[in-house]
């Protein structure tokens, strides 16, 4: 009796292993049979995803994941994720894709697939008084500096360069203002919110200059799928797709779109594709 | 000492528990000067909302009634308002609008910094207790005891600073007690501010060196450490000025 059970469970949980494994043979089958591709951006960082003043979601990567969906000629659709549940939204399927400047770390790679090629990159910039005359961050020494609370390079900047406590901030508005006000000599943070705040106010931030602090490392963003359909179908899909943008310069091009300006990074990764 | 410190280390390597804001010497360095700022914010705060109380119940029983109205204003406003928000208020909102000075690199930068608008806030938000917890022990003086001394001659503030003062602060001590318990708890929300006190520079170390709960429990030590050696002080301060017969 027992054993007849116990066969017949592993009989279904079998059939269940299979048809999931049909399922995660061909996502892009099934995103086209589905006719909507779901995927997951930030919606909280500006200018890569944000909520405009209907609510909706925009930004840098909302407009690549468009990009994806018009290739394959079927509908988006945008989950909002933040950096704690993103590579668990991608496991459980709860999206397709990932575009949510994740940066590239061998731990992240076991868990979800990168995509090569890398179609991002970030590193650290600050946002200075004219009139302090910043030029690197040895500049900072002895000087107030804002900053946000838990950023990975504040230890650095603090041991390294200012050699006292960074004025920090929870939030970026009242990093900003601190600034605005006088208490501090420059707002350092991750340089694409920096350059796109400094671009999108050219008033504002008048008496400011946004400069790249290059004693830290640019960290590449790797946009990415389910680990096991990284070297399937839809991966490759995902990969030429990036390829193509950096030959074609759609990315630039986005980036203009919304930083105004270009960065080093992906400058020198779109010449290099071309090649 | 260093050997001590080595030790930390090796039990970080061996157990991994990383206690690196003991024996890393940058990390100690800077959560000592916060535990030293939160011990400079919270006896600065005391010190203070002790006099706002001490002088605010004193205006309260007035004779001229502008002044009574401008102390209960200030009562409620600092009583039903925040503290955090009150920080954020005087920090961001009134800061700014302060005299500024121009310092040595060309910036003219508000007057007083972070730490100094804390000290404010925290005091007016703690005096603004302190006077209705000092009107309270005043009220329980004998009225007997006040008539005595107006007969003698004394004049409203003597009567105050001599006869009523004395009494009305041993009745309202296990309140005041509690009181700047409250207060010295609060100084934690001089973080939101940027003013480099213990919890600040406790959620920079752990944020960098991913050490919550090592860092969590240090904190909670590290306070109640602090908030028994006031409560300590406190009780022996209640017992030296009992007076034989008067209050229990």
């Amino acid at each position: 009796m027992i054993a007849s059970i116990a066969a017949r469970l592993v009989g279904v949980v079998l059939a269940l292993g299979a048809m999931i494994g049909a399922a995660q043979a061909d996502q892009l089958a099934d995103i086209k049979a589905k006719g909507v591709l779901v995927v997951g951006t930030k919606a909280d960082y500006p200018p890569f995803g944000f909520r405009d003043a209907s609510g909706g979601v925009i930004g840098i990567e909302p407009d690549l994941g468009a990009e994806i969906a018009k290739r394959l000629g079927v509908k988006l659709e945008l989950v909002p994720v933040v950096s704690s549940n993103r590579m668990q939204f991608l496991q459980q399927g709860k999206i397709d894709l990932m575009i949510a400047t994740m940066s590239d770390t061998p731990d992240r790679r076991k868990v979800v697939g990168f995509i090569e090629p890398l179609y991002y990159a970030s590193g650290v910039a600050i946002l200075a008084n004219k009139k302090a005359n910043i030029k690197t961050a040895a500049d900072l020494k002895g000087k107030p500096v804002c900053a946000i609370q838990g950023a990975f390079y504040n230890n650095d900047l603090q041991s390294k360069y200012t050699g006292q406590d960074l004025i920090a901030f929870k939030a970026v508005a009242e990093a900003q203002q601190a600034l605005l006000d006088g208490r501090c000599v420059g707002f350092v943070y991750d340089d694409a919110v920096l350059f796109w705040q400094k671009n999108s106010d050219e008033k504002r931030w008048a008496e400011f200059e946004c400069l790249q602090l290059n004693e830290w490392p640019i960290v590449p963003w790797g946009i990415a799928v389910k680990l096991e359909e990284r070297d399937g179908a839809w991966g490759k899909l995902v990969s030429e797709t990036v390829t193509d943008w950096l030959k074609s310069g759609k990315l630039l091009e986005i980036e203009k779109k919304w930083v105004g300006s270009n960065s080093k990074w992906l400058v020198d990764a779109s010449a290099k594709a071309k090649q | 000492m260093d050997s001590f410190w080595e030790f930390l280390r090796h039990v970080h390597d061996a157990y991994g528990i990383n206690l690196v804001h003991f024996y890393d010497s940058f990390e100690r360095g800077r959560l000592l000067k916060g535990m030293l700022t939160t011990l400079q914010l919270s006896v600065l705060c005391i010190g203070l909302s002790i006099l706002i109380g001490i002088f605010g119940a004193w205006l309260q029983g007035s004779r001229f009634r502008v002044l009574k109205t401008l102390v209960q204003a200030y009562i409620q406003f600092f009583r039903n308002t925040p503290p955090l928000v009150q920080m954020f208020f005087f920090y961001f909102a009134l800061g700014p609008l302060m005299p500024r000075v121009v310092n040595d690199y060309g910036i003219a930068q508000p007057m007083l910094g972070s730490f100094a608008w804390a000290m404010i806030s925290l005091s007016f938000f703690a005096g603004a207790f302190n006077i209705e917890i000092f009107r309270s022990g005043i009220d329980a003086v004998q009225s007997a005891t006040v008539e005595a001394a107006d007969a003698l001659g004394f004049s409203r503030w003597q009567a105050y600073r001599y006869v009523i003062l004395p009494l009305a602060v041993r009745i309202c001590l296990p309140a005041l007690n509690n009181n700047l318990v409250n207060l010295v708890k609060t100084t934690t929300q001089a973080y939101a501010i940027a003013v480099p006190e213990t919890l600040f520079v406790a959620s920079q170390i752990w944020s960098d060196r991913i050490n919550v709960l090592e860092m969590m429990i240090t904190l909670l030590l590290f306070y109640l450490f602090l908030v028994g050696i006031l409560v300590w002080g406190m009780i022996r301060l209640e017992r030296a000025l009992a007076i034989p017969g008067f209050g229990r």
